[in-house]
């Protein structure tokens, strides 16, 4: 067993700090609730600051809604669902293609806030979830006036009010997958960011406000878990959406028992990362470090569990474990950074307490040495090998940059073993045999597979999961149909 | 001189065979015994869904049509064995025949090639979601059955269904029906008895993917919905289906409701 110093490389390249300028962020103090197209102060919550994982300072003060908040919110939301309904589908699409365009217009401001509220690198906010917000408001805009020709030429109504509640890996993306499918079929929707990542979410809102999209049409309200419980269990809603952990999304739909509440959850996975010996290796290795390291490893469909053929296994895991060592680490604002900071200190807990219990059921760690800034919350990019498919770690979701490592020899045992999880949301497949690479990705239960590219994103491809990983589908027509009613 | 009829031992269906409840109770039904399942054998019934899936799912959807409009040929011919009104048989035959156009249908209006900005052959193709759990009204006993078990089938997923508890000889007579379709063994399973129990059994199975509560009985849904939360169980409710129309006009709900999209992205190109 090698120990922790033995395996530990260290960094030998030297870079000049690129900080992404924040000048032109403009964030005010404190922000309200925003309900009925304005922020209001809250009648019975609090308010709470929001914090930079990387530096633990707080960057703004938030209120967080209560209960006759809530009620405010969802009646604002019933007030305005007719009218919004009523007006023609190029009129509410036009309005989404002004929040699609005020994204992209916004978009550095954008990517450097979230940056600084949930850690991630501005790289990737600037390069990824902001640019994809927006093509979702573009996408879904489009389908404004064309819904039924994406449910099979049936008439449709809307479901009313949605009640949206959504993570804080990716703020702004998931409230732009929740809403714009949401507000193109007619509905209205109460939307609840994540405790820690609230403020792109309210961003978003002073858009909605730019767009003059009419009043009560988006509400968006931060709070905490219990804020999200109390929602769903509120009167006045139709539909429930909610990205987030299993245990929460099992939650969620046991409280919905009975009511009649349509229900769609993106919960979480432990997804498959499968390389043959016939890959590309080299790009297989860039493909495996994007699939966990992407979003420090803060990804649902994040490739955790690694399955490598095991003719070339000690290959790939040798060129993974020196590209690892290239990995940066630190400040989310530099445009260099590929893995930022993790999003909070409870998160970081969690992900301790399973590399703890990796190590402590036999599997062999390997953690990456790089100075870590002293304050914030951070892990470096960790791999273990000898997992065992029972281990903690090859089971549950870590949810940070810690990839386990199995192998295997045929392709029915890659499936068997790709297969063997309660979840099943997405998989990645390495290798050039075209023939191979579709009869694979017709075997694993997942709802996205990937052939020689990982963490890929489009709003016109369907997203969602298989088995306790979720049900419903967000992105493309496929991503209406939870917010219509089929006549 | 008289003859002495040769009456008819009711038995489950599971996994192809006609069995006895293991629990070695019944109940009475009109004439007839019939057994009253239990969680075990609902266990059993799931086993052997679960079983019959890969083979069922590999089918070619055209095979699998065909097999569906058998079951509607052989039903339409021993109509007169089962003591239900003419006209639900008819709807019945015609549910099955609806149905199992639709095997090859599903792909097309459910999925398509996603137009993604990047070199990527991607789609979306809807394939079955596993066993379904299938809890069917006590009337019509026949069409309130074939109607959920037809969109289950002919979207390639396999099922146990409890049948009518008031009257449930038709259900379990359609077995026979089935028997002589091609429909494979473990494909569709029946089982009789108390509907409170089975369905608690069924919506507590952490390894049934769906169930399709056909009961109309409120209090009975709420707490399907409660079971089947534990394990994300897909939950569909229905009001009883009774008449042709019924069953098809939301065909699209009924069959989506038992589908998982999957979206494969494959590179084009180097």
């Amino acid at each position: 067993v090698a120990t922790a110093d033995e395996t530990r490389t260290k960094l030998a390249w030297d870079y000049a700090p690129a900080p992404e300028s924040a000048d032109h962020v403009r964030l005010r103090e404190s922000y309200g609730l925003f309900i009925g197209g304005e922020f209001r102060d809250p009648l019975d919550g609090g308010r709470v600051p929001s914090v930079n994982p990387a530096s633990e300072q707080p960057i703004a003060e938030i209120a967080h809604a209560g209960a006759r908040d809530l009620r405010a919110a969802i009646e604002a939301a019933r007030a305005a669902q007719p009218g919004w309904a009523a007006l023609s589908g190029l009129e509410r699409g036009k309005y989404l293609f002004r929040i699609a365009r005020l994204i992209q217009e916004r978009a550095r401001e954008l990517a450097v806030v979230e940056s600084m509220d949930g850690g991630k690198p501005v790289r990737e906010s600037r390069d990824v979830d902001v640019p994809l917000a927006a093509a979702h408001f573009f996408h879904y805009a489009g389908w404004t006036d064309k819904l039924s020709y994406g449910v099979g030429g049936r008439s449709v109504e809307p479901l009313g009010v949605a009640a949206q509640i959504v993570p804080w890996n990716f703020p702004l993306l998931m409230a732009a997958w929740k809403l714009a499918p949401a507000l193109a079929c007619g509905n209205t929707a109460v939307l609840k960011p994540a405790e820690t990542t609230p403020l792109s979410a309210l961003l978003l809102a002073e858009i909605c406000q730019e767009a003059e999209l009419p009043a009560g049409v988006v509400q968006i309200v931060p709070g905490d878990g219990a804020t999200g419980a109390a929602l769903v269990r509120s009167d006045g809603i139709d539909k429930v959406a909610f990205t987030g952990s299993t245990a929460v999304g099992k939650d969620i739909q046991a409280a919905l028992a009975g009511r009649g509440v349509s229900l769609t959850l993106e919960l979480g996975g432990k997804s498959a990362n499968i390389v043959f010996e016939d890959a590309a290796l080299d790009q297989a290795v860039e493909g495996i470090v994007n699939g966990i390291f992407f979003n420090q490893g803060h990804v649902c469909c994040a490739g955790s569990r690694l399955l490598i053929q095991e003719s070339v296994a000690d290959t790939v895991i040798a060129k993974l474990w020196e590209r690892m060592g290239r990995l940066r680490v630190g400040d989310p604002l530099d445009k260099n950074t590929d893995v930022g900071a993790i999003n909070s200190r409870g998160q970081l807990e969690r992900i301790e307490e399973l590399v703890a219990a990796g190590e402590g059921e036999g599997a062999v760690r390997r953690t990456v040495a790089c100075e870590l800034p002293q304050r914030g919350f951070w892990f470096a990019p960790t791999l273990f090998t000898e997992v065992a498919p029972a281990h903690r770690i090859a089971v549950e979701e870590i949810f940070g940059p810690v990839v386990s490592v199995l192998t295997f020899r045929t392709q029915a045992e890659a499936i068997e073993k790709a297969n063997n999880s309660t979840y099943g949301l997405a998989a990645g497949i390495w290798t050039d045999k075209g023939a191979k690479a579709f009869e694979v990705a017709s075997a694993l239960q997942a709802g996205v597979v990937w052939q020689n590219t990982y963490n890929h994103f489009d709003p016109t491809a369907a997203f969602g999961g298989y088995k306790e990983s979720g049900f419903g589908r967000e992105g493309g027509a496929a991503g209406l149909r939870p917010y219509l009613r089929l006549s | 001189m008289s003859r002495l009829t040769v009456r008819k031992t009711y038995k489950l269906f599971i996994g192809g065979a006609f069995v006895r409840s293991e629990s070695g109770r019944y109940d009475r039904a009109g004439d007839f015994n019939v057994p009253r399942a239990s969680r075990k054998d609902v266990r059993d019934a799931v086993l052997a869904a679960r079983k019959a899936g890969a083979g069922w799912g590999s089918r070619t959807a055209y095979n699998r049509g065909q097999v569906l409009y058998r079951a509607a040929e052989a039903l339409e011919s021993r109509a007169a064995d089962f003591a239900v009104p003419h006209g639900e048989i008819e709807a019945s035959v015609d549910v099955l025949v609806h149905y199992a156009g639709w095997t090859d249908k599903l792909a097309p209006v459910l999925g398509g090639v996603n137009p993604v900005a990047a070199p990527f052959l991607s789609f979306s193709l809807p394939e079955p979601t596993g066993v379904v759990g299938v809890v069917a009204p006590h009337e019509p006993e026949l069409l309130g059955l074939v109607a959920e078990l037809a969109p289950a089938l002919a979207a390639a997923n396999t099922v146990v269904a409890i049948v009518s508890e008031s009257s449930p000889l038709a259900g379990l007579d359609l077995a026979e029906v089935l028997g002589v379709s091609d429909v494979p063994a473990g494909v569709v399973n029946l089982l009789s008895g108390r509907r409170g129990e089975l369905a608690r059994a069924l919506g507590g199975h952490h390894d049934l993917n769906a169930i399709v509560d056909a009961a109309g009985d409120r209090e009975l849904a709420a707490e399907i919905d409660r079971l089947a939360a534990e394990s994300v169980t897909r939950v569909r409710h229905s009001r009883p289906t009774t008449g042709y129309e019924e069953a098809v006009r939301d065909a699209l709900d009924r069959l989506e409701a038992l589908t998982e999209l999957k979206t494969a992205w494959h590179p084009i190109g180097a």
